[in-house]
């Protein structure tokens, strides 16, 4: 199929090709990483997630509505304050959820797929009757749109750009806030070993709380990044989970590194197939090799030794 | 008529019971006949027991419909345009004076976006409620799942929404295009205008864009001059990821990019367009999948250049369209759009009046066999007839798709074009 090309402009789209692996990849690891804390480290399996991810759309298309109205003028940086207050809200949801629903079943993890799986239809058909059942379209600042030319051929999608960072940042804020801050460290003691945390004086109920919240905001953050490249609507969110979820299961749930890695390992290999195969046959062929590799490795890329 | 209903059981009751069954069912031929409730202003509607052979729901002045759409679920997005246009329709109906001096009521069910739950509904529609029509479906699976029921219990269905063609049914009315309609002359003419000769299919993976780019493939194939397909790609539904296939688009440089991506899809697919600097002024898009409705979620800043095929636009420029916005817009809000199917499934109600009045009667039998060559004349997209194979007459037009969310109508063919659910050579 390069038969046609010239040398020139297969490295370009080699190179472009590249950068679609690495956009996927940060879209992969901004969608999985909330559901890593919440699934990964309480072990609850929430599938409610993309309705959270989906609020933080939502309050991004209002933010973009409210600057567009009132102060046009800093319309370029609205997105910066919409993505802190739909981290804010997806959170404060997050934890009214857990205080009312989540805490009553952390005994019964399975159960939590139920509860959470209602909890996502509920949610669904809030968004409709409150915001409409059709979808809105969000609105960029011009600096977000359109791609640097790097040279004639190779061009670099602004806002994969900023995915990439976003990512990154929240990445490495969630690594230190787990493994560095003295907040990670009661976290991590509750998951390995609730009543032993407790008993050393650790507020298991308040850390839960929290934990939720935090996985939740950053899905709301996710939501917010994502309007750029998706659509926002009340069933929206159908559209991110299984991705979420496979990534998650196939990192080992425990391990946030495992989580990155399968976030790389699945983008490249789906964005990969997809440039040679049709994409039916690309997603067709990346879950059977996700499927065989469980077989093999049941718990997934990475292990952490956890009691239970 | 089922036993429950029949006036006979009650008659061996006590008076009291007697008259409550009365009270309960006044679609009971015997009274109707007798006139004994009609008021002088029914007087010039033909009795009851003429017009409703069957046991319909039908009253001296009233006639029940039902209209069975999603309005819960993924496909709500889509749908509640159409429950929006076919409730307008039938309150100018009735504000017109009803069907046969009878008043139309309707009962709504919710398809939920599950397709034996719409089966289930129009089996209760058909069998508890009577119902005389049933305007609504709006995908092909629900319509597939509904098809044997409305068969079964000798319905009638006014279904909206363009579709793949192959299907042709006694109690279907096809108000929207079959693939044909919407295909041919949208290819025609942008080989004709662009100078297309290489075209790229790209759809979501299901029955629709599959059947409507194999018609694609053939014609451009068969019957463009020097032309060719350099590619064809199919998504998952829901898929959200396509810088790699923008990539490919990139490589082949095709002079037409052939669109048929639904729902969530497409709104990742334009944006996504746009970001990797495809600009739509430059590279000729033409789609059949997107109208005013999905420019809404798909942001128009992010579609402004591409052209659709369809065969309404809110835009266009005739005195039909203009009342029918302005009554939308009054009933519906300022803010609404009307896509191409939203104006499809309001040509449901009239369609189905014109009919019962031709056959003077409400029998399904009866409207199956007058509905060939009823016409429209103030339909919005400006007039429409029946062909005996129960699909439109229509024309085919390209919009421009302008930044506001609008499409500027190019080109629009000079005659109606002929309905052909089983195209030959095509399949």
């Amino acid at each position: 199929m390069f038969a046609d090309y010239s040398l020139a402009e297969l490295g370009s789209i080699f190179v472009m090709q590249g950068f679609a692996g690495l956009i996927l990849f940060s879209v992969f690891v901004l969608m999985a990483l909330g559901l890593a804390i919440i699934f990964g480290q309480m072990g609850v399996i929430n599938m409610a997630h993309g309705e959270f991810m989906i609020l933080g759309a939502y309050v991004t298309y209002f933010t973009s509505q409210f600057f567009l109205n009132y102060v046009p003028g800093l319309f370029g940086a609205y997105f910066f304050v919409a993505m802190v207050l739909a981290f804010f809200a997806a959170g404060a949801l997050g934890m009214a959820v857990e205080w009312l629903m989540i805490r009553r079943l952390y005994k019964r993890p399975l159960d939590t797929l139920l509860a959470t799986w209602g909890l996502s239809l509920i949610l669904q058909q809030v968004y409709r009757s409150v915001f409409g059942p059709r979808e809105v379209g969000v609105e960029l600042p011009n600096w977000m749109m359109g791609s640097i030319s790097l040279t004639d051929s190779i061009e670099v999608q602004i806002n994969g750009l900023f995915v990439m960072g976003l990512t990154i940042a929240i990445t490495v804020a969630v690594a230190l806030l787990m493994y560095k801050s003295a907040w990670g460290k009661q976290v991590r003691a509750v998951v390995q070993n609730r009543v032993m945390a407790g008993a050393v004086g650790i507020n298991t109920e308040k850390i839960d709380r929290y934990t939720f919240g935090l996985g939740c905001g950053i899905a709301g953050v996710a939501g917010s990044a994502f309007t750029m490249i998706g659509s926002t609507g009340p069933t929206s969110g159908q559209l991110y989970i299984v991705d979420t979820f496979l990534v998650v299961v196939f990192g080992g749930a425990q391990s946030l590194l495992g989580t990155i890695a399968s976030a790389f390992t699945i983008s490249q290999a789906q964005s990969t197939m997809e440039f040679f195969l049709s994409g039916s046959m690309a997603k067709v062929l990346t879950l059977l090799g996700v499927v065989i590799i469980l077989m093999l490795r049941p718990q997934g890329l990475f292990v952490i030794k956890v009691r239970r | 008529m089922s036993s429950k209903n029949d006036p006979t059981n009650t008659f061996s009751a006590t008076r009291r019971k007697l008259l409550m069954g009365i009270a309960a069912l006044p679609a009971v031929p015997v009274l109707a006949s007798t006139g004994l409730f009609s008021t002088p202003a029914q007087a010039q509607a033909p009795a009851t027991s003429a017009v409703n052979t069957t046991g319909l729901a039908v009253t001296d002045t009233e006639v029940t419909v039902g209209i069975l759409h999603s309005v819960t679920g993924t496909m709500a997005i889509s749908e509640t345009g159409s429950v929006q246009a076919e409730k307008l329709a039938i309150e100018q109906i009735n504000a017109m004076g009803g069907v046969l001096g009878r008043k139309i009521k309707f009962i709504q069910e919710d398809g939920a976006s599950d397709w034996p739950t719409f089966a289930e509904k129009a089996k209760k529609l058909l069998v508890n409620d009577k119902v005389a029509a049933i305007m609504g479906c709006w995908t092909s699976a629900s319509r597939k799942a509904v098809l044997p029921v409305v068969e079964q219990y000798n319905g009638m269905l006014y279904y909206p929404t363009f579709y793949e063609g192959l299907e042709q049914s006694k109690n279907v009315i096809y108000t929207g295009q079959e693939a044909t309609q919407q295909i041919l002359a949208g290819l025609d003419w942008v080989q004709k205008t662009k100078a297309g000769k290489t075209f790229y299919l790209i759809g979501s993976d299901y029955i629709w864009p599959r059947t409507s780019m194999k018609i694609a493939r053939k014609h451009i194939e068969g019957h463009l001059k020097d032309s060719s397909v350099v590619g064809e790609e199919y998504f998952p539904l829901g898929h959200t990821q396509f810088n790699s296939v923008i990539n490919k688009i990139k490589l082949k440089k095709p002079d037409v990019i052939y669109a048929a991506v639904v729902g969530g899809s497409n709104v990742a697919f334009y944006k996504q367009l746009k970001a990797a600097g495809i600009d739509l002024n430059k590279q000729t898009l033409l789609t059949i999948s997107v109208t005013e409705d999905e420019i809404d979620g798909i942001g128009g800043e992010n579609f402004a250049g591409a052209y659709s095929c369809m065969k309404y636009f809110q835009s266009l420029d005739n005195p039909n369209n203009k009342d029918f916005v302005a009554a939308f817009k009054k009933m519906w809000g300022e803010k609404t759009v009307i896509g191409d199917v939203t104006q499809a499934a309001y040509l449901g109600p009239w369609l189905w009046k014109f009919t019962v009045e031709k056959a003077g009667s409400f029998d399904i039998d009866k409207i199956a066999e007058a509905s060939a060559g009823i016409e429209f004349t103030k339909a919005p997209e400006g007039y429409v007839k029946i062909h005996p194979n129960h699909h439109l007459w229509s024309k085919t037009r390209v919009g421009l798709a302008q930044p506001d969310g609008q499409f500027k109508v190019v080109f629009e063919t000079p005659d109606l074009i002929e309905p052909d659910p089983f195209p030959k050579g095509y399949q």
